[in-house]
């Protein structure tokens, strides 16, 4: 960490910040989730204010601030998703499991969040567990997908 | 009213230079198409499976497995190609791979039953170049996806690659290569269709030598999967426009701005860059030339308003991505204060071929309308029977694309509207169909080019759904810089909730209207500009509907939830108890075999009984929806 540090000290102003997004990223790809230890680091890495990083990373929806549940459900609410009924999904997770866009499940199992245009438009509506896309969804396909994750007796 | 200048399949004939690699008796390749969405249905391993039997029937040294881009016809997906016989096998799975090949080893006949089948004539098409998909395409910005595997340089420099970059470094100056982009009439395909020479013009002769230039590839508008599809099947285009753009105006320094989500484009991007600057065609003193130039990629965020030109440079910069003021236009003064051109991937794709083939073979291309020249690639989506990607040379018409190569609307409803230009482009209906596509034609229809999303409505969609649902989107997705765009996208999606409603009266739609043009005429940025538009439009050609939503307060197509009601009819349902199970407020009750009974006041609308009934049930279809 040391030999990281003084590395990004050498950088000048201009390399320092643009890094601060593929930073953020590479942070939120091995986290799962943006913590508050983890931007305060970044800002004495970059020697920014923590206000300041907030202020981005808050501004792009892929970013998530509380740690994933075991099973991430994206769901896409692109067009063409959204034409095939893919809102339905997120209320069905409200409705049927109690599960809110951003959130996760209180056992930490599934997590929720509703997210733009996967580009997998000739597949819509389209929903990803884990990275894994599963084409071609209905209500009733989609809630069958959510319980052989999370079966319902657990939940309770 | 161009005809296309189609011969059979340009795209497999340029360039010319490719015939020379064509050796007497080439090998028979098999070619799997590993795009993101075909990757998403497990391709990696139809490939390993194929290569397993290859081996295994010893047909090794004869036949190469290897793998490809996007071929833009997603909607068959996965897709395998047999080249130079230019079979294709859609909708292919692992345990094919033994059939696919056998059918290459001595005596061996092609696989009848993977063979792209024709939605509605039910033909059976087993040739690439028959499929009217394909036939009715020209393709310059595409020329080699899913034709050549991405990560092998050479199989670019076969076709032709890094030939105009060696051309514009050896034997052009700059001002020629800048010529030359003028002459051809490229404009731009990010959307605004800003005159591309003009823009390096401007850069061009801005003093100092630090200047930038940047391909964007932040696509985040939703129902446009170009210029991903783009950066995955062919990088090196890209690579090499970036390049003629840095050697035409001065800079050094290129970055591909790459959309975050897009990890598999941003993958092939750096194995790209890592061999065009092992081939000397990056770096210092590219091709022997004095001409340096590096390129780096910057995975910034994926939203909307990241692809607005100055809001990319503040990413770049490390901070929010929120648009600045123009003028200073960023040929002026961009990145870090410093001229900088920042044009789509599509534009900068086509400018190898400009300088490669000529300024004149260009301008051919398309219909010359207002300096519409060349072609340009859209994202077919919705209820159209062949979705995926096309490239058409601009001024074809828009029923050409919908009917020939889309195949047409699926099922017995018909056409009611189509959207270009992604989600703040302008709803045309039906009779508006035989509209050419170029910059100038859809503007004077109110819509836009847009991200060249297209997207194909039928008779169960509901305009005023529709309008609300892209608006919502661009709403979500406005930076909050300027106090058109954040709070005048949000009343006017309070004004079409109420429409949708149905509690809304007559003035609200004068309201809306008047507000969507405040809007579109004080926001900063594109963004604001162009978000009424699908209000404006549906207004402009739906009227009616919305009529109907606030004076008969019901929805034609049975969509806005609070005004439809769902209904058991008694004589269809058999009483199978499928829609029972999966109602979440047990509103639907009735003992098996016997027609259920629905209780309105408990009904959510969720449509999951709809759904279950359609598809699922003994008899089906015994629950409607009625407004």
């Amino acid at each position: 960490m040391a030999g990281a540090t003084s590395h990004f000290s050498r950088m000048d102003m201009r390399d320092r910040r643009r890094s601060l997004l593929p930073l953020l990223k590479k942070t939120h790809e091995t986290d799962g989730f943006l913590s508050r230890e983890s931007i305060g680091r970044l800002a004495r890495k970059l020697r920014m204010s923590e206000n300041e990083i907030y202020g981005v990373a808050t501004f792009f929806p892929q970013f998530r601030f509380t740690p994933p549940g075991k099973y991430h459900i994206q769901v896409c609410l692109g067009n063409a998703c959204h034409l095939g009924g893919a809102p339905n999904f997120m209320e069905g997770m409200k409705i049927e499991r109690g599960l809110e866009d951003g959130r996760t499940s209180p056992d930490g199992v599934l997590s929720l969040q509703g997210v733009g245009c996967l580009g997998c438009c000739a597949m819509a509506p389209v929903v990803v567990v884990n990275g894994g896309i599963h084409g071609r969804m209905n209500r009733v396909t989609f809630m069958k997908l959510v319980d052989s994750l999370a079966p319902r007796e657990e939940e309770s | 009213m161009s005809a296309p200048r189609t011969k059979r399949n340009p795209a497999r004939k340029r360039p010319p230079s490719s015939s020379k690699a064509q050796a007497p008796g080439p090998k028979t390749r098999i070619l799997v198409c590993e795009s993101t969405a075909c990757l998403s249905s497990k391709s990696h391993e139809i490939r390993e499976a194929l290569e397993k039997e290859v081996s295994k029937l010893g047909l090794k040294d004869g036949i190469e497995v290897g793998f490809t881009g996007c071929h833009g016809f997603c909607q068959i997906g996965p897709i395998v190609a047999v080249e130079p016989d230019g079979i294709l096998y859609c909708r292919v799975k692992p345990n094919d791979a033994k059939e696919i090949a056998a059918s290459l080893s001595a005596g061996g006949r092609p696989v009848d039953r993977l063979f792209y089948r024709h939605p509605v004539t039910k033909e059976v098409v087993p040739r690439y170049e028959d499929i009217v998909f394909y036939k009715k395409q020209r393709r310059i910005i595409l020329r080699n996806c899913g034709l050549i595997n991405p990560e092998k340089i050479a199989d670019y420099e076969e076709r032709g690659g890094y030939r105009a970059l060696r051309k514009a470094v050896t034997s052009m100056t700059p001002d020629q290569v800048v010529d030359e982009v003028k002459r051809a009439g490229l404009r731009g395909r990010g959307g605004a269709g800003f005159p591309t020479w003009s823009k390096w013009d401007i850069c061009r002769r801005q003093p100092g030598g630090e200047k930038y230039v940047i391909a964007n590839a932040n696509e985040s508008a939703p129902g446009a999967f170009m210029d991903r599809s783009l950066l995955e099947a062919d990088p090196h285009t890209v690579i090499e426009g970036l390049a003629l753009l840095g050697y035409a105006v001065g800079a050094r320094q290129g970055y591909i701005y790459c959309r975050a989500e897009y990890s598999l484009a941003a993958r092939r991007a750096r194995v790209a860059l890592e061999q065009a600057y092992g081939k000397k065609y990056l770096g210092r003193g590219v091709l022997g030339s004095g001409f340096d130039f590096d390129v780096e990629i910057f995975e910034g965020g994926g939203t909307f308003v990241s692809g607005e030109e100055t809001a990319l440079l503040s990413s770049l910069e490390g901070s929010r991505n929120m648009p600045r003021p123009r003028p200073p236009y960023p040929a002026v003064k961009g990145l870090w204060g410093k001229p900088t051109i920042i044009d789509n991937v599509k534009t900068l794709a086509s400018v190898p071929s400009i300088i490669a083939e000529g300024a004149e073979w260009y301008a051919s291309v398309g219909s010359g309308n207002g300096g519409s020249t060349g072609t340009t690639v859209f994202a077919l989506t919705g209820k159209v029977a062949n979705a995926g990607i096309a490239e058409v040379p601009l001024g074809t018409p828009l029923s050409t694309l919908i009917y020939e190569i889309g195949g047409g609307v699926p099922g017995k409803k018909g056409l009611k509207a189509v959207q270009t230009g992604g989600p703040s482009g302008g709803f045309l209906p039906g009779n508006k169909i035989e509209i050419p596509l170029d910059f100038d034609s859809l503007q004077e229809a109110g819509s836009i080019m847009g991200s060249s999303g297209i997207m194909v409505m039928d008779d169960d969609t509901c305009l005023v759904d529709a309008a609300r649902t892209f608006l919502a989107f661009v709403q979500s997705e406005s930076c909050g810089k300027c106090v058109a765009c954040r709070v005048g996208t949000r009343h006017m999606l309070g004004l079409l909730d109420k429409i949708g409603s149905g509690k809304a009266d007559e003035a609200d739609l004068v309201r809306l209207e008047k507000l969507a043009v405040i809007v579109r005429d004080s926001s900063l940025c594109g963004l604001g500009k162009t978000a009424p538009i699908p209000v404006l439009t549906a207004l402009k050609y739906f009227r009616s509907e919305f009529i109907a939503h606030v004076v008969d307060k019901r929805c034609p197509a049975a969509v806005c939830r609070d005004l439809i009601t769902f209904r058991i009819i008694p004589d269809r349902c058999t009483g199978c108890q499928m829609c029972v199970k999966v109602c979440p407020t047990e509103a639907i009750t009735g003992p098996r075999s016997q027609p259920h009974n629905l209780d309105q006041s408990k009904c959510v609308k969720c449509r999951s009984c709809y759904e279950v009934c359609k598809f699922d049930a003994v008899a089906g279809e015994a629950i409607i929806i009625v407004s």
